[in-house]
């Protein structure tokens, strides 16, 4: 597809990459895409997971070689022979998740591994805190560069990472899913970063998931599918559907495929359940075939609720019961023999475990059925992994391969796969898409539509509002660890929700 | 099975596996060191003639057994990403204990009970300390190491425990032909009785490690407990057992010790713990934790004791053997970082 010029931007871009390849032992990441990037422009980097826009970040900034293929910068070819080496060529990137250390200052991370020195070779200590301030100063940032980090919001630290990214001489900036864990106001101050940066003639790769983000700062797209560039061109002269299409090549019919089901009695009954510090007094009723959304902000306590209905933590007052049945939940094992499971948000820290493979994870939760008189028998967990590695879709090379290798909606698969392996009564989905492109999105919404058929009680925690006002039959609020209502689907507003979460009548 | 997610022309069907069960054992850590210990064998029966004698080699296999029979435990235990310092202070603290009561009369069921019994004892307050409270098992077991051994000490003092049971010398000094059901092949009178609990050992723990949903659930905390734990897997109760079976394995290692030497003194397998462990690490076992095979640490523990018994014949002093044995642990924990980075920059 032809690139549309127009005249309003530079007719040459920044930064130019032309026919990039690279390939992994079984794996042609990216198969000669081209990406161009324009001084002064957001462009959007769309598609889906394992598409090859992580492989392309990291062709960028130098961690891989590619196998063939240019890179221009200003028309003049370079090599990026290393992290320092695109650094130096001006290219910056603020990653899904910035490593930042909780006991230095804001000023120390940074400046890590760059601080400025005085004559003698000594960090200089005012510069790096008056440039810190300048910085952050310089992105709206209301920071001090003394404050430690391990004191700061989750929302403040994202802001140092951006300092952090911005602290070298850049000229690209990437943005690897900046706005997946931030909220709506929080992604609203990242934009008007993005804006200042644009008029400072930087040139940005934004990668996201989200449509409406995209939309609303990039000017210019190009597709990924497959590890091929298959389309670009500029955002207002083509819609969503287009690029929908592009991304997964047919298209997707709906983004919620909320399908109607008939509710049943009630399974799960919580009541007065409370912690001492995260959340206290959460009274409802789950229904049989239900999908019950929960939403909040960041930190309202419904995590840690969710994990107290796993067993992980235990509440300090409060009672369930399942089917009618008092259920006393004091671990992991007691809720998953009584059919209630948990998908964590954090996938490759709680969900899965990454270098085991597919089929070992799969089988992790189910070994009491899988093996007999305690030995293994590999031919039942493989034909186990392959049952719901295909019904989910799953794309892998093989089931023995390490869940780590596969992209993360396909890790978020395996995780499924494990816990409806152990055939449960009511799944709690904690973010369930949370970082995932649109295609395993659709997947994982049809698929929870689906168990809602078939007699499971779904909750799902999302910050998404599309996501749980498209999925939910009720929907609940947390703010603060408290629930501030429960309401049915029908006539419900974001709005309504937003004023829930946030306390603002 | 209902209907696909998302409309699909077709299901695709995943292989279980991408290379043959031949092509990895060719690339593993296990053949390399079958390649090593048949190097060495050569190498050994070349520099000395009394090498390939039956019986030497028969007194050679005591260089390695006692130490791999902890090894295996230990494999287990760093596997779930944790480790046992103390378990040479075990066999001192287990020893005494069976010193004391051999003075005191007891036979010899009743001491390798007491001794099985006290290491049983010391595993399980590792175990308390750090599945239960929850402290870093290293600094628990550097702890202990001192606690356990200060205990022998402070019984023993500059003394030692002699006077065994006659009886109780077989466990180390004895041969599988004083037993009549033992058959009198040629060759198979050499045998000790610690080559066969060596060997059992090996079938048990490599049974219990790779063959069954115990073992399984061992990788998956040593690769990441968090999700270990949010799977259902009693990750507390699983370490508990593992410090309960290192503390037993180290009893059985002293009740032959102790039997072999026929006495006890404070400073009794002074040392071994650095021993077992870079024998655990040769074996392939990642000191991180989440990988590493029972047959490796049997080959790990066959190359130490050729490598032990050939510079012994050479008449190498103990001090090199030891310089050796620091010098090989640092070598097998640095090599595969090495390659990876090579591998990685190439």
């Amino acid at each position: 597809m032809s690139v549309v010029q127009v005249v309003a931007e530079p007719a040459h871009p920044l930064l130019e990459m032309r026919g990039i390849s690279k390939s992994f032992p079984g794996v042609k990441a990216l198969d000669g895409v081209d990406v161009a990037l324009y001084a002064g422009t957001v462009t959007a980097l769309i598609g889906e997971n394992g598409a090859g826009k992580s492989t392309l970040v990291k062709v960028l900034t130098g961690i891989y070689q590619p196998d063939a293929g240019d890179i221009l910068i200003d028309g003049a070819p370079v090599r990026l022979a290393d992290a320092q080496a695109a650094m130096r060529a001006g290219i910056t990137a603020i990653h899904q998740e910035t490593v930042l250390f909780d006991e230095l200052t804001v000023a120390e991370n940074i400046f890590l591994g760059h601080a400025p020195k005085t004559r003698l070779g000594l960090v200089d200590w005012a510069a790096m805190r008056a440039r810190a301030g300048a910085l952050l100063h310089s992105i709206d940032a209301p920071i001090s560069p003394y404050a430690r980090l391990k004191d700061l919001s989750i929302a403040q630290r994202h802001l140092v990472a951006i300092a952090r990214a911005l602290s070298v001489e850049a000229r690209v900036v990437i943005m690897d899913e900046p706005t997946a864990a931030l909220s709506y106001k929080e992604v609203e101050d990242l934009f008007r970063i993005i804006e200042r940066l644009k008029g400072q003639g930087k040139a940005i790769l934004f990668i996201s998931h989200k449509f409406e983000e995209v939309y609303e700062i990039a000017e210019r797209f190009v597709v990924f599918r497959d590890g091929r560039s298959v389309g670009a061109g500029r955002l207002a002269e083509t819609g969503q559907d287009e690029i929908v299409r592009m991304m997964v090549g047919r298209s997707v019919e709906h983004v919620f495929p909320k399908v109607e089901v008939a509710i049943g009695g009630p399974v799960l009954e919580v009541a007065g359940y409370s912690h001492p510090t995260e959340f206290a007094d959460i009274s409802f009723t789950l229904r049989r075939g239900e999908i019950l959304g929960l939403y909040g902000l960041v930190g309202a306590g419904r995590s840690e609720f969710c994990q107290a209905l796993f067993g992980i933590t235990r509440p300090s007052a409060g009672r369930l019961a399942l089917e009618g049945r008092a259920l006393t939940v004091r671990s992991p094992q007691d809720a998953i023999a009584a059919g209630i499971v948990y998908v964590p948000e954090e996938r490759g820290r709680h969900g899965a475990v990454l270098p085991m493979p597919i089929f070992q994870n799969v089988s992790m939760a189910v070994l009491g059925r899988t093996t007999r008189a305690g030995f293994l028998r590999l031919a039942e967990e493989f034909a186990l992994a392959r049952r719901y590695a295909e019904r989910l879709d799953l794309r892998a090379a093989a089931l023995s391969v390490p869940v780590g290798t596969l992209s993360g909606g396909n890790q978020q698969k395996v995780v499924i796969a494990k816990w409806l392996a152990t055939l449960p009564k009511v799944i709690i989905l904690d973010e369930p898409t949370k970082g995932i492109d649109i295609g395993s999105k659709a997947a994982v919404h049809a698929f929870m539509s689906e168990l809602a058929a078939e007699g499971l009680s779904v909750i799902m925690v999302s910050s998404e509002l599309p996501e749980i006002l498209g999925m939910s039959d009720r929907v609940m609020v947390m703010r603060e660890g408290r629930l501030t209502g429960i309401w049915e689907r029908d006539g419900l507003d974001a709005e309504t929700l937003v004023r829930a979460a946030t306390g603002n009548a | 099975m209902s209907t696909m997610p998302l409309d699909k022309p077709t299901v695709r069907r995943i292989p279980d596996k991408l290379s043959t069960p031949a092509a990895r054992l060719l690339g593993s850590w296990e053949s390399l060191l079958a390649a090593v210990a048949i190097a060495i064998f050569f190498a050994n029966s070349l520099a000395s003639p009394h090498f390939l004698d039956p019986w030497n080699l028969s007194d050679a296999t005591y260089n390695f057994t006692e130490k791999a029979m902890i090894a295996f435990a230990m494999t287990l235990l760093i596997i779930s990403g944790e480790i046992d310092l103390s378990v040479a202070a075990i066999i001192a603290l287990a020893s005494t204990a069976m010193g004391a009561a051999a003075q005191m009369g007891f036979g010899a069921p009743a001491l390798v009970g007491i001794g099985l019994g006290a290491g049983l004892l010391c595993g399980a307050f590792n175990g308390l300390l750090v599945a239960r409270i929850g402290l870093p098992s290293i600094v628990v077991t550097i702890g202990t190491m001192s606690l356990f051994r200060g205990i022998a000490q402070i019984v023993l003092g500059d003394k030692a425990y002699g006077g065994y049971p006659a009886d109780f010398a077989w466990f180390g000094q004895g041969y599988m032909s004083d037993l009549s059901w033992w058959p009198s092949w040629p060759g198979f009178e050499v045998v000790t009785f610690e080559m066969v609990a060596f060997l059992v050992f090996a079938i048990l723990f490599g049974v219990l490690l790779h063959m069954t949903a115990f073992g399984r659930r061992i990788y998956a905390i040593g690769n990441n407990a968090f999700a270990a734990e949010f799977s259902g897997i009693p990750v507390r109760r699983t370490k508990f057992v593992l410090f309960l079976l290192t503390g037993l394995m180290s009893g059985v290692a002293a009740v032959c010790l102790t039997s072999r030497l026929g006495s006890t003194r404070h400073s009794i397998a002074a040392g071994w713990e650095l021993e077992i462990i870079t024998m655990t690490v040769l074996g392939g076992v990642s000191i991180l934790g989440g990988s590493g095979s029972i047959g490796g640490v049997v080959l790990a523990a066959v190359v130490m004791g050729l490598v032990t018994f050939g510079l012994g014949l050479l008449n190498v002093p103990g001090i090199v053997m030891s310089i050796f044995t620091g010098l090989l642990l640092i070598l097998v924990i640095a090599l595969p970082i090495v390659v990876r980075r090579l591998r990685a920059s190439s």
